[in-house]
């Protein structure tokens, strides 16, 4: 037994990192709006899917068309900013839990929308990523230890020049100390000459642009999306935003990363280690056990501060 | 209270002015949208399409035929839902339908309170006709053979021995795969590892664990929007062994999902055959080519026999009837009786509605990008096991 886990760890460690990857970036879409608004946003989930909708309806005419595809995903990600929350905030609204309850709603309004759109032009609900030649290559690594497909390379790549830029957005620009300011305080920052709608707007763009590449990937390296394929990464990645911290841009990062690792190490190895009396399908049962587990030592998350600092 | 009176005695006058009047419906019942909608097409067709063909013998006997199409979304509330409204338009007369298993269990029992008959094109799973409701008829296979049946394929014909099964926790798929592993392991074969997954992207967990046990076969109980990804990124990761699996494969969608070149040489077992297995479905194929401007597929073959059936046993019945418009009961009792030349071969129920004898084929995908251009391996045919 001990000698089938070894054999394929360096895969399952491989594997694990690729949807690491893809559930930290959605992970900072969910971390940096709940950083300026203390707004869980639901609907992100839905961003992703757009997102890898989006990419696959591009991929199927044309690659040269990447940035208008990208751009659709972008006004998607501002209007519903526009037209779902910020009235509420213009409101004063004090309660939380009413633009939660929004979120849920434009959650399932985007779902069926997407639906609708793709049955109309169509009639297709599973939509399959077209298959790039130059992406199809694969080759093996330690002689045969890892499996690589091209594709998932580009994942990382992509992954990591994502979140790089992200954190050199954050901290390093402009625009970045303004989000940290209106993180902090928002009332106090309008006092600076700040902006506030129009950094909490950036901001989810830019939280709702990552979860867009997010679904890109996605969709590439798993081939078939359908409309309602972000309920569960969505819900993942949230997930891995508050046990990184939630807030916290580098705790949504790694959070994504132990959580891609746990599901992928359990998927592949429960079977063995139980001798094949509980299966694959109790792989997130265990993941999210293990999380509740280390949330219980540290319930502010793996890398968030009790105080309140956020972003 | 006396108006509810009023009301109740209006409604029993209507329901009373309905049924006497000369339309006779047929229902169709399958998922009409979401993921299993190309299926429940041809089956909405598939009826459609004999209905239309039988307007003119109805009208001699003084009927007017009618359509009406259902959509379950494959969801067994939404079935229930549907049973209840016909149940409560008393021309409807038989239903045919419906694709899964999962729905017709439930609306079935519905349908029952008032002895309206169906006729199943598709479902498979044993409990249907085990029940021995008298409405419940179906023109196909059980799971319990089919299941069977694809192991004893694989022992004798690809002579493999080593299997890595996989379902999709349904009461199809795991009910598929569960039958599989018995007969496998009872002829002598090993079952490496039996594993259950709802999972519709990430397949990689599973892929890894095949690539560890290197089994000769992977048989995958479920639907094909799961097997077609999954078919894909096995191929995509190097593992060339053979792919089993029901007629839940059984649908051009698959070799979509999956890509011509990963989607060839997969098995699957099917209970509604393909257009080329029975000699007099070309015309048939034609005919619903020209009229809908696409190719009938198995479950379409199967519908269009399914309503033959309803329609015959309802021409029976108006008979028996003086020309009058027969009772449900009636109905239910002459589909029962029905002998019938169908397309897909001779119709005759037995006690509890199951086919006296079903055929269940070994279908392998060709890759050619057209689903109907999939070979014929082995045509078995068995009389449903008498509990």
């Amino acid at each position: 037994m001990l000698e089938q886990i070894l054999v394929l760890l360096p895969q399952v460690l491989f594997d694990g990192f690729i949807l690491g990857f893809i559930y930290a970036m959605i992970a900072l879409g969910y971390t940096m709006v709940y950083g300026v608004l203390e707004l869980i946003n639901f609907a992100h989930s839905e961003i992703f899917m757009i997102g890898a909708v989006a990419g696959v309806e591009v991929f199927r005419y044309l690659a040269p068309l990447i940035p208008n595809g990208y751009l659709l995903l972008l006004v998607a990600v501002v209007l519903v900013e526009r037209m779902a929350y910020r009235p509420l905030r213009r409101r004063g609204t004090t309660n939380r839990l009413v633009p939660l309850v929004t979120a849920i709603g434009v959650s399932f309004f985007l779902q069926d929308l997407v639906r609708l759109i793709e049955g109309l032009w169509h009639n297709e609900f599973f939509l399959r990523m077209r298959t790039i030649p130059d992406l199809e290559g694969s080759f093996t690594l330690f002689g045969g230890a890892i499996f690589i497909q091209t594709k998932s390379v580009i994942v990382i790549v992509v992954s990591v020049l994502m979140l790089w830029g992200l954190t050199y957005l954050v901290n390093r620009t402009k625009l970045g100390m303004a989000i940290r300011a209106v993180a902090q305080d928002l009332s106090t920052a309008s006092l600076m000459g700040i902006n506030p709608d129009l950094i909490i707007s950036r901001t989810f763009l830019i939280g709702g642009a990552l979860g867009g590449v997010a679904g890109v990937l996605f969709a590439l390296i798993y081939t078939t999306i359908n409309p309602y394929v972000g309920f569960l990464p969505g819900i993942k990645a949230f997930t891995a935003a508050v046990l990184g911290g939630i807030g916290n841009i580098p705790g949504a990062m790694l959070g994504g990363l132990v959580l891609g690792q746990l599901e992928n190490f359990f998927g592949t190895y429960l079977p063995i280690l139980t001798a094949g009396n509980f299966g694959t399908e109790y792989k997130d049962v265990v993941a999210f056990l293990i999380l509740i587990f280390i949330l219980l030592f540290r319930p502010q998350g793996l890398l968030g501060q009790m105080v309140k600092e956020k972003v | 209270m006396r108006k509810i009176g009023f009301l109740v005695a209006g409604v029993a006058a209507l329901g009373l002015a309905l049924a006497q009047s000369n339309v006779i419906k047929i229902a169709t019942m399958s998922p009409l949208s979401g993921p299993q909608a190309a299926l429940g097409e041809q089956i909405k067709l598939g009826a459609e399409l004999a209905v239309e063909e039988a307007k003119e013998r109805f009208k001699a006997l003084g009927f007017e035929l009618v359509l009406v199409p259902y959509d379950d979304q494959a969801n067994p509330d939404v079935g229930v839902a549907n049973a209840n409204r016909m149940i409560n338009d008393p021309d409807i007369l038989g239903l045919v339908g419906t694709l899964n298993s999962g729905v017709a269990i439930p609306a079935s029992e519905v349908l029952a309170r008032v002895n309206l008959v169906m006729v199943s094109p598709a479902n498979t799973n044993p409990v249907v006709t085990d029940r021995k409701l008298p409405n419940v008829n179906r023109i196909v296979g059980r799971d319990d053979v089919q299941g069977p049946a694809a192991a004893e394929f694989v022992y004798n014909d690809l002579k493999l021995r080593r299997v890595f099964v996989i379902h999709d926790k349904t009461a199809y798929g795991q009910g598929l795969a569960e039958e599989f592993r018995k007969r496998f392991e009872a002829l002598g074969g090993r079952v490496v590892a039996f594993i259950g997954t709802e999972e519709q992207s990430n397949f990689v967990p599973i892929i890894n664990q095949i690539r560890a046990q290197n089994p000769q076969l992977v048989y995958f109980g479920g639907i094909y929007s799961q097997i077609g990804p999954f078919t894909k990124q096995l191929r995509e990761r190097g593992l060339r062994m053979p792919l089993m699996s029901g007629d839940g494969l059984d649908s051009s969608e698959f070799e979509r999902l999956a890509g011509s070149q990963n989607a060839k040489g997969a098995y699957y077992t099917t209970v509604a055959g393909p257009v080329s297995a029975f000699p007099q479905a070309k015309a048939l194929a034609e005919r619903f080519k020209a009229k809908y401007g696409k190719d009938i597929e198995g479950f379409g073959i199967y519908a269009y026999d399914a309503a033959r059936v309803i329609l015959a046993a309802l021409e029976n019945a108006i008979k028996a009837n003086g020309g009058k418009k027969p009772t449900r009961a009636q109905v239910a009792q002459e589909v029962r009786k029905v002998k019938l030349e169908g397309i897909t071969g001779t119709i005759e129920f037995d006690s509890k509605g199951d086919i006296q004898k079903a055929k269940y084929f070994v279908m392998q995908v060709a890759g050619t990008g057209n689903w109907a251009d999939n070979k014929l391996i082995k045509v078995i045919e068995v009389a449903a096991p008498q509990k």
